[in-house]
């Protein structure tokens, strides 16, 4: 059970770090055009292709006492990230990055722009029109952000392993918990906490369709109404 | 007074491309610009909104320079207190009316801004859909409100690019009378862009004409819409028969001209253009200004009478279309407006022998040679 507990607070550390990073990133994708934007928009969608294992691998190097952020972690706390729940919630943020920024610029590209021309006329900074207009009707793809990040950190296996190792409490997750029991034929224990992780993503999954079906019709109505 | 210099072109795959340079000064009230559809209208809008970066010119209201590209002045803008109701209006769908009539009113302390509100909607008679949903009120209304919405905020200038297209007369007029009397008292320069030669009748006491991005003419509805200078504006206006012609002799002395219709034998006079012999032109005739006789008429004062056969006749509303082929040659095809009355009285059918009857003044020589 330590370890489900554990792998919901990575998840929901994971979708609310992803959100406030993601939130600008996707809202400059999506609105700015520059050269080379296609370079970052490639690095975004990264973590899509790239073998777990291989991006849990350079975050290792990069955790560890000779890499870049492990130095900078010795240098404030006294000690690295490598093998840590803080190393875990880096990794992860890394690894979910495309499951949030992409609904988020989907619907921030959906957005009629007449709506954000009419805002700015009427006075409105951006960050206004941000907040009073972008994000109230984009509510559905940030919904969908959250939660898509929440359940792909849920289910994350290769990354973990290579980053946090194994250490009960710190940072063997559910998935992780899983393959261990599976390995020492702790069948029906390993079968338990499957079926909780099925549940919860599928209940996850089915309030998230039903609620962006809701908002999505209503704000399909009042489009087609026009 | 607002005046903009203005030159941008534009480019793009839906658009047809063209560059947009103009000139204008717009005086306070309401000032027309008309044009077929991709003639710049709305770029125009744009520009002077901000919303689009001209690639030169200069923009004033008043004296206040929003925007000279040389100097490198370019107000953002929130910062133009220009306000702009576009063709979709752009109510913002979550919001109620007042909170959409408040948007733009964020620095105004509380209480000035909520009578601020009543009063707006009040003045476009939707006071009662207060705290309805934008989307959730009907098409009329929603132009009022977005009307009120940008209003409210005091603009210099108002730039409206066709909220009313979708409405009927009824209620596009007394919208229009709502903000005509809404502007006796605010008195700023309001530009009204369309394509329908309805609303420039009945909406403006100037007009400019708008064709590939160039002012073609200015004046009164009048004025510019009955002698159209260009085909596309032609159309645009309301002129059923466009021909291409060829002119043969030029009678500077009684101040008309012949002309040779292109595709077929039949010549028409018409008055005296900008046009040497043997140049091609283009003529411009209203299908309401052409008569029927069944009979070859004479002591006639019109000059143009050209024997033809009807080839279709079709009712609409209380008036009939007739198509009739000309005699010289079955390529010219003319469109005539008939009443039911007259119809009736000459028991025209398909296949009869028509003579048309055109005043001389009544073809407009267009200036392009598409």
């Amino acid at each position: 059970m330590d370890s489900l507990i554990l792998s919901v607070r990575l998840a929901a550390c994971v979708s609310g770090i992803l959100l406030l990073i993601g939130m600008p990133l996707a809202y400059w994708l999506a609105y700015w055009n520059w050269r080379g934007k296609f370079l970052l928009e490639a690095i975004v969608a990264l973590p899509l292709v790239l073998p777990p294992t291989v991006l849990g691998f350079y975050v290792l190097i990069a955790l560890g006492p000779h890499g870049p952020i492990g130095k900078i972690s010795h240098a404030l706390f006294h000690r690295g990230l490598a093998f840590t729940f803080g190393g875990l919630v880096f990794a992860s943020v890394l690894y979910s990055f495309p499951f949030t920024v992409q609904p988020l610029i989907a619907s921030f590209e959906a957005m009629d722009r007449r709506l954000l021309d009419a805002s700015a006329l009427l006075g409105a900074s951006r960050f206004r029109t941000f907040t009073k207009v972008i994000l109230p009707l984009s509510l559905p793809g940030i919904v969908t952000a959250v939660v898509l990040s929440f359940a792909h950190t849920l289910g994350e296996f290769g990354v973990v392993l290579m980053v946090g190792g194994n250490l009960p409490g710190i940072t063997r997750t559910a998935s992780i918990d899983i393959y261990d029991r599976v390995q020492s034929m702790e069948y029906a224990e390993a079968n338990r906490m499957a079926l909780v992780l099925l549940i919860i993503s599928f209940v996850v999954l089915s309030a998230v369709y039903g609620v962006n079906r809701r908002i999505g019709r209503r704000m399909w109505a009042s489009w087609a109404a026009r | 007074m607002l005046t903009a210099q203005l030159k941008k072109s534009r480019s793009g795959r839906t658009q047809s491309s063209f560059v947009l340079d103009v000139a204008l000064e717009i005086p306070p009230g309401i000032t027309i610009v008309f044009g077929p559809s991709g003639a710049g209208k709305s770029t125009l809008l744009d520009c002077i909104a901000g919303l689009l970066k001209p690639d030169a010119g200069r923009i004033e209201i008043n004296g206040d320079v929003l925007l000279d590209v040389e100097r490198r002045i370019d107000v953002a803008p929130p910062k133009r207190k220009i306000a702009y109701v576009f063709q979709s209006l752009a109510l913002f769908p979550h919001m109620t009316v007042k909170q959409n009539a408040a948007y733009g009113l964020a620095d105004v302390p509380a209480p000035q801004r909520a009578s601020l509100v009543n009063s707006i909607l009040a003045a476009f008679r939707v006071e009662q859909l207060a705290n309805r949903k934008a989307d959730e009120i009907s098409g009329g209304e929603r132009q009022r409100v977005a009307l009120a919405r940008s209003l409210a905020t005091s603009p210099r200038v108002l730039l409206l690019d066709e909220p009313l297209t979708a409405l009927d007369e009824g209620l596009k007029k007394s919208i229009m009378e709502d903000l005509q009397r809404w502007n006796t008292a605010q008195n700023i320069p309001i530009l009204y862009v369309t394509h329908s030669r309805a609303e420039v009748d009945t909406l403006g006491e100037r007009v400019i004409a708008l064709d590939q991005g160039q002012i073609i003419s200015t004046g009164t509805p009048q004025e510019v819409l009955d002698t159209p200078r260009r085909s596309s504006l032609a159309q645009a206006s309301g002129f059923e028969n466009l021909f291409s012609g060829v002119v043969t002799e030029l009678r500077e002395a009684d101040g008309v001209m012949r002309v040779r219709l292109v595709k077929g034998a039949c010549e028409i006079e018409t008055p005296l253009g900008y046009a040497a012999a043997g140049t091609a032109i283009r003529l411009a005739i209203r299908a309401g200004d052409i008569l029927l006789a069944t009979e070859r008429p004479y002591g006639l004062s019109a000059r143009n009478v050209i024997a033809g056969k009807i080839i279709s006749l079709e009712q609409r509303g209380t008036m009939f279309i007739a198509q009739v082929a000309a005699d010289a040659d079955g390529a010219v095809v003319f469109t005539v407006h008939l009443t039911l009355g007259a119809k009736r009285v000459l028991e025209l059918e398909v296949n009869h022998t028509v003579w048309l009857v055109i005043k001389t003044h009544s073809c407009h020589v267009l200036e392009d040679q598409k």
